[in-house]
This record gives C-alpha cells, sequence and structure tokens, in this order.
C-alpha cells in the first residue's frame, strides 16, 4: 500500500497530495471483508440479503443480525462492522421519527437516505472520529413505490435497481444484471436473492454462513419484516438446487 | 325564537334545560303562556324567567278583568320590560314576548338582558342564537305566509340545536293567531337534518404499494 | 415615594430603565415583579371531547366514544374519533383536550414503531401501553403542564383482558367497567348493574347492549355529547373500530307536556 509510511493516512481530516482521504479508502476494505449483502427492487417491493458469515459455532443461530428495521416501512442492510452498522441503523430511526414528528406522515426513503448520508459524511471531516467501516443498502416501499439506496463510508449515496456490497459483490452484480428486476414480484425476487447469496458464498468457499432475508411488498402490507421461515426454507432449498444443477 | 307573518306570529323553542352541563330536563317546555294570544319564549335562569312569567301572568289577568278585553301584546312586552328592567342586577331573563291582538295583529317583542324592548320582525335568543343569526338574515322574508315560517322557525331551530351544546331535544312551536294558538312539536329524532358531510378530513395518504413506475432495466 | 410596601424591595427588570432614570413609581412595570412575566398557568382544554364508556364481558373488552369535539358550548367538530387503535392488541379513548389527545396519539405511534424496529419478538400489549400512559401523564402534571385528558385503556393480549383509567394527573385505576367525564357520574352505575359478577358470561352483542344504553342516557343528559358514536372490540381476534352509527332515541311521549306548572295549552 503505497498509504503506508506517508503519514497521510493517519487522519479523516488530512488530504494526501493527490487529492485522496486514505481514512476513508481503509473504511471501504473493511467493508470488502465482510460477508455480502445485497437488494433488489422489483415490481412490487423490496427484497434485502445478507450472507452473514459465522466466525464461532458457539454463537446463537440467528445472533447479530445485518438486517435491521428503521421505520415500518424501511430495512437496512450493512456490510462492514457491525457494531458500526448498528449506530448508523439507530442514528436512521432518530431520523425517522424526527421526520414523522416534524411532518406527520412517514418519511421517504429517500429523505432518510439523504439525512444519513450527511451523518456519515461528518465521520470523514475530523480528526477526532473514525469514518464508518460499512456501507448500507437501504430499501423501502414508500409513497413513490419501491426504493432501493446505498451509502458508502464516504457519505456518497446512490439510488439503485439492485445493489450489493461486501465480499462477493462483484459476483452478485453481475448476477443481478442478469435479472429483469422491473418484471419479478417481490416473492420471486426473494427466491432469486437467496440463490446470489448461496452462489456468492460457493464461490468464495468461505466458513459457516447464515442466510438472513427480509421484504417489503404486498404480501407483508408495506411492513419490513423478515422473510417467513416457510419462505425461508423455501428459497434457501432452491437456491441449493441451483447450486448443484450448476455444477453438473 | 318568535317571528311575525301577515295572519300571526310563529314560537318555538328547543327542550333542553342545563345545569353547568348536565341536562337537568330535556323535554322542558319554554312556551310560555302568558295570556290567551300572547306567549312568551324564556331563557336564561329558568327560575327567574318562570317567576317573572309567573307575575306577568298574573298581571294580564288582572288587566284583562279590569279592561273587559284581552291585553295588546305590548302590554305583555312592557310589564315583562319593567320587571326586567327594574331588577337588571338581580335577574339573568332574556324574554322574546310574541302574539296577537286586535289593535297591531301579530307583533314579536324582544326583551334582552339589560331589560331594553324592541319591537322586531323575528327575534332570537337564548344561547343557540348566536350561532344562527348568519342564517335568520339570509333566510327572512317578509311577506310569508304560515307553513313558510313555520318551516323558517323549525329550521333555524334545528341548526341552533346541532352546534349548541347547550341547545338540544325536541323543537316546540306555537302558531298564534286571531282563530286561537296551535301547538306544533317535533320530536328530537325527527329533526331537519342539514348538512352531513365529513368536518374533518383525514390526512393525506399515499397507496399502501403504489403502482410500479419502475422503468424496466436495459439488459444485454 | 412609592406608599406601597408590596412594591418594595422587588428585583429590578434591568431590561427597562437599567440605570433607574425614572423615579420608582414612574417606571413602566412599577408595582410587577420581574418574574411575573415567567410565571406559567396551567392552561385548560379547549376543544374537548366528553364521556368514554368501557366494559369487560366474555371475549374481551367494549369501549364507546361519541364522534363530538367540543368548543366551549359549541358543537365544533361532529365526526371526529377519540376510540385510537394501539398496536394489535390496545385501544385507548380519551375525554378532555383533543389537541393533547392527538399528541398522545403521535407519541403511541411513535412508540410502536420503536418496538416495531426492535424486531424482538416483544409487543406492547394494553398494560405496557397504559403503564407508559400513566408515567407520561404524571410527568407532565409535574412540570405543572399537563395533558388534559381522561384515558381508558382496553386491551386483550396472551388470553387476558385488560382495562384500566389514566388522567391528566397521572391517577390510575382498574375495574370491569369504567367511565370519563359525566359517563363516570351518570353511566357508570348503569354499567356496574349490568356488568358486574357477569364477565365472564356477557357475549358481544349483549355487551354492545348495555353500552348503548349507556350512551343513549349520556345523550339526554350530557350537554357535551352527540347522538354519533363509535364501539371498539378488542378481543383476541384483535382491535376492531366500528363506523360511526346514531344513536335511538324517544322523544314522542314529550308531545303532551305544556309549561312548567299549572298551565295547560
Amino acid at each position: 500500500m503505497t498509504s503506508i509510511g506517508t503519514g497521510y493516512d493517519l487522519s479523516a481530516s488530512t488530504y494526501s497530495p493527490d487529492g485522496r482521504i486514505f481514512q476513508v479508502e481503509y473504511a471501504n476494505k473493511a467493508v470488502e471483508n465482510s460477508g455480502t449483502a445485497i437488494g433488489l427492487k422489483v415490481k412490487d417491493g423490496v427484497v434485502l440479503a445478507v450472507e452473514k458469515l459465522v466466525h464461532s459455532k458457539l454463537l446463537v443461530p440467528g445472533a447479530n443480525r445485518r438486517i435491521q428495521t428503521v421505520d415500518r416501512h424501511i430495512g437496512m442492510a450493512t456490510a462492514g462492522l457491525p457494531a458500526d452498522g448498528r449506530t448508523v441503523a439507530n442514528r436512521a430511526r432518530d431520523e425517522a421519527a424526527n421526520f414523522r414528528d416534524v411532518y406527520r406522515s412517514p418519511p421517504t426513503l429517500k429523505s432518510i437516505t439523504d439525512r444519513l448520508g450527511h451523518f456519515v459524511q461528518m465521520y470523514t471531516l475530523y480528526s477526532s472520529v473514525r469514518p464508518f467501516g460499512i456501507s448500507t443498502i437501504l430499501g423501502a416501499v414508500d409513497k413513490d413505490g419501491p426504493a432501493l439506496y446505498v451509502i458508502e463510508p464516504s457519505g456518497v449515496f446512490y439510488g439503485y435497481h439492485g445493489a450489493a456490497v461486501g465480499k462477493g459483490r462483484q459476483l452478485a452484480k453481475t448476477e443481478l444484471e442478469k435479472l429483469k428486476l422491473a418484471e419479478l414480484t417481490a416473492r420471486e425476487a426473494v427466491i432469486e436473492a437467496a440463490r446470489i447469496i448461496y452462489l456468492v458464498h460457493e464461490d468464495a468457499k468461505e466458513k459457516e454462513f447464515e442466510l438472513e432475508m427480509s421484504w417489503i411488498g404486498p404480501e407483508t402490507n408495506g411492513l419490513h419484516v423478515p422473510v417467513p421461515d416457510d419462505l425461508l426454507k423455501e428459497a434457501e432449498a432452491k437456491a441449493r438446487e441451483a447450486l448443484e444443477s450448476g455444477f453438473e | 325564537m318568535a317571528v311575525q307573518f301577515t295572519d300571526g306570529v310563529v314560537v318555538g323553542a328547543d327542550s333542553r334545560t342545563t345545569m353547568g352541563s348536565y341536562i337537568a330536563n330535556r323535554v322542558t317546555d319554554k312556551l310560555t303562556h302568558v295570556h290567551d294570544r300572547v306567549y312568551c319564549c324564556r331563557s336564561g335562569s329558568a327560575a327567574d324567567t318562570q317567576a317573572v312569567a309567573d307575575i306577568v301572568h298574573q298581571h294580564l289577568q288582572l288587566y284583562s278583568q279590569v279592561s273587559g278585553a284581552p291585553p295588546p301584546v305590548h302590554t305583555a312586552a312592557s310589564i315583562f320590560q319593567k320587571l326586567c328592567y327594574e331588577n337588571k342586577d338581580a335577574l339573568s331573563a332574556g324574554i322574546i314576548v310574541a302574539g296577537w291582538d286586535k289593535e297591531v295583529g301579530p307583533s314579536v317583542y324582544n326583551i334582552p338582558l339589560g331589560g331594553g324592548l324592541f319591537r322586531q320582525p323575528w327575534a332570537i335568543g337564548g344561547s343557540g342564537s348566536t350561532y344562527v343569526y348568519g342564517y335568520c338574515d339570509a333566510t327572512y322574508k317578509e311577506g310569508c305566509g304560515r307553513d313558510e315560517t313555520v318551516n323558517f322557525v323549525k329550521n333555524t331551530l334545528a341548526l341552533a340545536m346541532s352546534r349548541d351544546g347547550s341547545s338540544g331535544g325536541v323543537i316546540r312551536m306555537c302558531v298564534i293567531t286571531e282563530e286561537g294558538v296551535e301547538r306544533l312539536f317535533v320530536p328530537g329524532n325527527e329533526l331537519p337534518q342539514f348538512w352531513q358531510g365529513s368536518e374533518v378530513l383525514p390526512n393525506p395518504k399515499g397507496k399502501a404499494v403504489p403502482e410500479p413506475q419502475v422503468v424496466p432495466m436495459v439488459v444485454e | 415615594m412609592d406608599h406601597f410596601p408590596l412594591s418594595w424591595g422587588r428585583p429590578r427588570n434591568d431590561a427597562v430603565d437599567a440605570y433607574g432614570t425614572f423615579p420608582i413609581q414612574q417606571r413602566p412595570n412599577h408595582g410587577q415583579d420581574t418574574f411575573s412575566s415567567g410565571i406559567q398557568h396551567t392552561q385548560q382544554p379547549i376543544v374537548t371531547g366528553t364521556s368514554v364508556l368501557a366494559i369487560k364481558f366474555k371475549d374481551g373488552i367494549m369501549m364507546a366514544a361519541d364522534n363530538l369535539a367540543s368548543y366551549g358550548s359549541l358543537a365544533r367538530f361532529r365526526d371526529i374519533k377519540r376510540l385510537h387503535a394501539v398496536g394489535e392488541h390496545t385501544v385507548i379513548g380519551a375525554g378532555g383536550d383533543m389537541g393533547d389527545f392527538q399528541y398522545i396519539q403521535s407519541i403511541m405511534d411513535e412508540l410502536m414503531i420503536d418496538e416495531f424496529a426492535a424486531q424482538d419478538g416483544h409487543a406492547l400489549g394494553p398494560a405496557e401501553v397504559h403503564n407508559y400512559l400513566s408515567e407520561l401523564m404524571y410527568a407532565r402534571r409535574s412540570k405543572m403542564d399537563p395533558l388534559w385528558n381522561a384515558i381508558l385503556v382496553g386491551g386483550f393480549k396472551d388470553g387476558q383482558r385488560f382495562l384500566a383509567f389514566v388522567d391528566l394527573l397521572g391517577t390510575t385505576y382498574s375495574a370491569s367497567t369504567l367511565a370519563t367525564g359525566y359517563g363516570a357520574h351518570i353511566a357508570q352505575p348503569l354499567l356496574r348493574r349490568a356488568v358486574e359478577g357477569r364477565e365472564d358470561t356477557l357475549d358481544a352483542a349483549e355487551a354492545e347492549k348495555i353500552i348503548e344504553q349507556s350512551m343513549q342516557v349520556l345523550f339526554y343528559r350530557d350537554a357535551r355529547s352527540l347522538d354519533k358514536y363509535q364501539i371498539a372490540t378488542i378481543t383476541a381476534e384483535g382491535v376492531k373500530i366500528s363506523e360511526s352509527r346514531k344513536l335511538e332515541t324517544s322523544w314522542s311521549f314529550a308531545e303532551g307536556i305544556r309549561g312548567y306548572g299549572a298551565q295547560t295549552q
């Protein structure tokens, strides 16, 4: 790494001579080391899925969730440092509550992402803080329909049809691009999401993982909730099936 | 409320008597007979207005016995006014006097709180009246017939009763003409109905899951 | 010389005539305590709702309130809702200031979102909601700025019925029949006679009849009430708040009444 030893990488408040902020780039490394998270914006909803790497057999199944609920209709998935993910989720909840308090209506995902982007960016300006080591996928069905955004450690955010962050993002993006996202239903997207997570996991030959999935759509009454057990089982079974047939 | 028309007057009132916000009597008769062709509508303190009406009633009986003829409405109203004015510090009484006499025909007098006396073509009083001045101004016409006037009174009272918590119950009316006094009654569950739309609209709400406005992705 | 002992030795208001260029008795707020403008007076309710009634019955709780919001004696809004669902298991019904009630509704909504976002498999039931409200109401009265309401909290969760009261002072109590406002004076005795001892046998239809009769008497006797009302039913199936309905009333017996004593015509 060319940055090491130059002294320009010690603080987020210092640029390198060629205009980079190395602390932010290191934060991106933290994201790249994390299990993959994906988001699909489809015809009638949004699906979030996470490849949660289980680093110890002693962990209780379902512990350390990486998909969190922000508001009734807003969910988020993170890749990177799990503790940073919880901090950002708490901030997102506060922003959503504040929006409701001021405007007496449910926030749009755009408004929350905008505020959250500013929040994340503030952590790239001072020597006393470290940038967040996470990329955040935010999904919602709001008054404008399904929406999907990703916030990066720099605070920059973009809207997407399909998004992938973390270790397996390249392969996941390739898979997402093959889908006709705007024509899928949320239920179909759940199956696809599970398949993609299983695929990228297999590709990396990693240790154990848990598939964590949530969705927002007509079947959830507009709420952000975990994918129900039976559908999750079905999606996982089909994902394994697809993997096996793929290797034949 | 009282309204004069070509051949007589219509007096009308709701039937609610309250102590604070407790309805002490829901079927009160506020149309009080003071002579054969003279009635009054009482508002304010029930005790005060009953006492005053009783005294006026006694005066008018004496008057008709002595003079050998029924008292003019103006005479009845003047006695009311004297009592109300001279005891204004002690009374809480707003009274409308209305009736028919052979000198002037139908007439309506209003004696509001301070004890003044005002002859009017129509008069309204009591707590509910402030809610319907606009309606009366907009609706009253001179030269109406009996039925039209009865409807005007009935509608005015129903509107006041619907907005004023201190008014309600049934509508009682009297049509006083040379021929006699006709009592009319509208039960509380058969009052005229007016605008029934919603006064408070729900907050605007988007569809839970709006139609997708997603442009299909280009797939190479 | 200021001859009023009460104005002697008062703190000076430095915002006005800080250097004392006027004789004391000519100063603009002479005789007024500097702090008097800072005194907060306890408010009063402005747009108000009247009674709320609730009873226990075999399958849960039934609650009712009319649709009126008064402005003094003016029947200002005749179609507002005074029953509000909080989550899947609870209904709150409020009398008193409707502005404060709407504020309480938004607080309950925020609370339920917080709980939902936790996604921990726990949902707040009526007991929790009632306790939260009582703490809120007591905290506000302690700030001398109460939320001017009397609230009934009814619910059904985990096979248990719940019915309790909380008011602007943070006072709480629980019983198998409850009523706020005029209802506490007029309907409560009727409800007790009809319900007590029969909480586990009354069915929904019988409970509705009891509520209906009590609402009718309240309409007859409460000058701030309306003959349009709603009923909330909370059972194992969840919360149901009815559409507005009209009370049946009887008046025909009054047709023959004349005057207030001896009058016959």
